[in-house]
């Protein structure tokens, strides 16, 4: 794996946590020691608008955008986002929505996003210790717990659908 | 093993470590997508950062700092330089003492700006060296190279980053802190720093002879550098152009320019002779492709579409590839609109439902454009509410000249709106004016930034407060009011309508926190009693 970009599409809404999600991604594939970029549009969101993040990792990284038609997961927050991002998975590429987790059984609804990194962790070859050390880096202490359990609840969770 | 110093920051981020780590003793600027974070960053680091009312006074602070030798920056938005183009132009001629390095942030593709200008053009324009970043690691290395740069030919120097650059996140390790600069101290220049003709001729000149000599050192600079590959192509780029281009023809050579004004074009002429094929690969405008032809060296360039937005690998392959074929456009997004309990949605259904001529402005309220409010008729740059709506109003026949308003909020009021105010004034439309001043306390759009209405400084701590109703009055205007808009009363509505009917000067002061920063203010709030007995304990 270690010659291969692997390259992965955080989409939502402002406010969800897109950007906290591809934070937490991006610093658990740093851990790693891999080559690690991460882009965003974010001049809008806190209006509301569509967010999306780009974070690609691998040996070498060099554009730090997505290609449309390249993206190996594409992890939708809010599934009316779907439809805006789908062109970014590849063929064969894994789309991870709000379903792939029980919403109603996180401690926390916020913790949506980090749920939803961890259905996704189930896919990548990123250590559980450095997800752990990335979202306890990212989080304030009171949260911490939560987010954990957040968390492996997704990397437990049900299967994500296939495109 | 990664180094224990391995970091991953932004662009921004990584212009702001450096910044701390080259010894910059003042940092100024003016909030603007995509800079904002530099400033907020250097001053988390420790450094003094400020904002100022606009980007002009930055760069002169910044300018007044350099002359006094401490080592300086000036960061905004590309369209903020063109606010500080007078001072960049001359001093250009004046040159510095201590470093002064001035950050433009471009937007091409308009994630958040009015306009995808170029800004690499202001540093032929000026006269002044140009650096372009294509990561973190280069936005923290060339702003250590500029500061050298700057001091070694006494001149400002541009770093030019665009939204990619500033907003990706890529992995950088800082080299050592420099030692401590030199202790600033004023040195009478009178000659060097005193812009009458007798003087700005001759530095002109200076200014001249100095470029001749940095495009020579140029020619060997380390920051423009070869990847050898195959020499059937070849590809010269720039800035974030160069990782797409890497990805999208892994096999060509690249000569990435990392110094791009003046240009090294001894070492761009051999680079073109040693491949087959050689095409510039830019973002923007044709800057690179034209001062290459112009000097006499035949490259290929991009197909006029490529000129509009941002390039990305798909887009370099397609340049590469000359294949100018339509593109095929993203499905749309949900656009951002006004918050739902944003106390601007009121007051754009009351000047909806009055089918006012609005002349607005630049700032979240922009967005009473869109559905439903659809009531905003022009919007051109910061503080254009104000001459835009005058102008309308000294021409349209007066039952549409007296549905004229202007319409700003109060950071880009302080930022350029009060020569505005000052015109309204001095003169005014034969049936007076009605300017709408949005109050929200702060600069919401680009992310809750203080400005001198606030009366807190870049770190929020408090310092003395533009009092904007008593500016109007002081300039002479008689129907200054100050109102909150909320639902359930109709007070805004009362006003704006006895306003519009007085065929006076008048100026509404719609006034009410930005709802995103009601938390906030409280705990400041909060603190400044509690410093006024002891030392506050939050931050």
């Amino acid at each position: 794996m270690r010659d291969q970009v692997i390259n992965v599409v955080l989409a939502g809404l402002g406010g969800q946590g897109v950007l906290k999600a591809s934070d937490i991604l991006a610093d658990a594939a740093l851990r790693t020691g891999l080559d690690v970029k991460k882009s965003e549009i974010k001049g809008m969101s806190q209006r509301g608008g569509s967010v999306t993040s780009d974070v690609r990792f691998g040996r070498k990284v060099l554009s730090p955008m997505v290609s449309p038609g390249e993206a190996d997961y594409l992890l939708v927050l809010e599934p009316t986002q779907a439809e805006a991002t789908k062109h970014y998975l590849k063929p064969g590429g894994v789309l991870i929505t709000p379903d792939a987790v029980a919403v109603d059984q996180l401690p926390n609804k916020k913790s949506l996003n980090v749920a939803l990194l961890g259905a996704l962790s189930r896919h990548l070859p990123l250590p559980e210790v450095e997800w752990l050390g990335a979202l306890r880096e990212g989080f304030a202490a009171e949260f911490f717990d939560a987010n954990r359990q957040a968390f492996l609840a997704g990397r437990a969770g049900q299967h994500p659908q296939k495109t | 093993m990664p180094s224990p110093k391995r970091q991953l920051l932004s662009g921004d981020e990584a212009i702001a470590l450096a910044a701390r780590h080259a010894g910059v003793a003042l940092g100024a600027g003016y909030p603007g997508t995509p800079s904002t974070e530099i400033l907020e960053r250097f001053s988390e680091l420790g450094g003094y950062g400020q904002w100022s009312p606009n980007e002009k006074v930055a760069l002169e602070v910044a300018i007044g700092a350099a002359f006094g030798g401490a080592r300086a920056l000036a960061t905004m938005k590309h369209v903020g330089l063109n606010v500080a183009a007078d001072p960049l132009f001359t001093v250009a001629y004046t040159g510095v003492r201590g470093g002064l390095v001035v950050v433009s942030a471009d937007d091409p593709g308009m994630a958040s700006s009015q306009n995808e200008q170029d800004n690499r053009h202001y540093a032929v324009a000026a006269g002044v060296p140009m650096l372009e970043p294509g990561d973190s690691q280069e936005a923290y290395d060339f702003l250590l190279a500029a500061f050298e740069i700057s001091e070694r030919w006494n001149l400002p120097v541009i770093l030019r980053a665009t939204t990619r650059v500033c907003h990706s996140y890529t992995v950088m390790q800082p080299r050592s802190p420099n030692g401590p600069p030199k202790a600033p101290k004023f040195e009478r220049d009178i000659r060097a720093r005193v812009m009458i003709p007798a003087n700005a001729r001759p530095a002109h000149k200076r200014l001249r002879q100095k470029l001749t000599e940095i495009a020579e050192w140029n020619e060997t600079c380390s920051l423009n550098c070869v990847t050898p590959g195959d020499n059937q192509l070849g590809i010269i780029t720039s800035g974030i152009s160069f990782m797409h281009a890497r990805e999208a023809a892994p096999e060509a050579s690249v000569l990435k320019l990392g110094f791009t004004h003046p240009l090294p074009i001894k070492k761009i002429a051999a680079f073109v002779k040693s491949v087959k094929r050689c095409i510039v690969i830019e973002e923007g405008d044709p800057y690179l492709v034209e001062a290459i032809r112009a000097a006499g060296i035949q490259v290929e360039g991009k197909a006029e579409i490529y000129r509009f937005g941002e390039l990305n690998v798909p887009r370099v392959r397609r340049i590469l590839n000359n294949d100018a074929s339509p593109e095929p456009a993203a499905p749309p997004g949900k656009p951002p609109q006004l918050c739902d309990a944003c106390q601007y949605r009121l007051v754009f259904e009351v000047l909806r439902q009055r089918d006012c001529i609005v002349a607005g402005d630049i700032g979240c309220y922009t967005l009473g454009v869109l559905k439903p409010f659809e009531a905003m008729d022009s919007c051109v740059c910061m503080g254009a509410s104000l001459g835009v709506g005058l102008g309308l109003r000294h021409v349209l026949p007066p039952e549409q000249a007296r549905r004229v308003v202007s319409v700003i909020g109060d950071s880009t009021f302080v930022h350029s709106g009060i020569s505005g105010l000052v015109e309204m004034v001095y003169n005014p439309p034969a049936d007076g004016h009605v300017l709408i001043i949005l109050d929200n306390g702060t600069t919401a759009m680009t992310g809750h930034q203080e400005h001198p209405g606030t009366g807190r400084k870049l770190g929020h701590e408090p310092t003395n407060k533009l009092v904007v109703e008593d500016l109007a009055r002081s300039l002479g205007v008689k129907r200054v009011h100050v109102v909150e808009p909320r639902l359930g009363s109709n007070e805004f509505e009362r006003i704006l309508d006895e306003c519009l009917a007085s065929r006076e000067l008048c100026v509404i002061i719609a006034r009410r926190p930005c709802i995103l920063i009601i938390k906030r203010l409280r705990e400041l709030e909060h603190c400044e009693c509690e410093t006024k007995e002891a030392p506050c304990a939050t931050k």
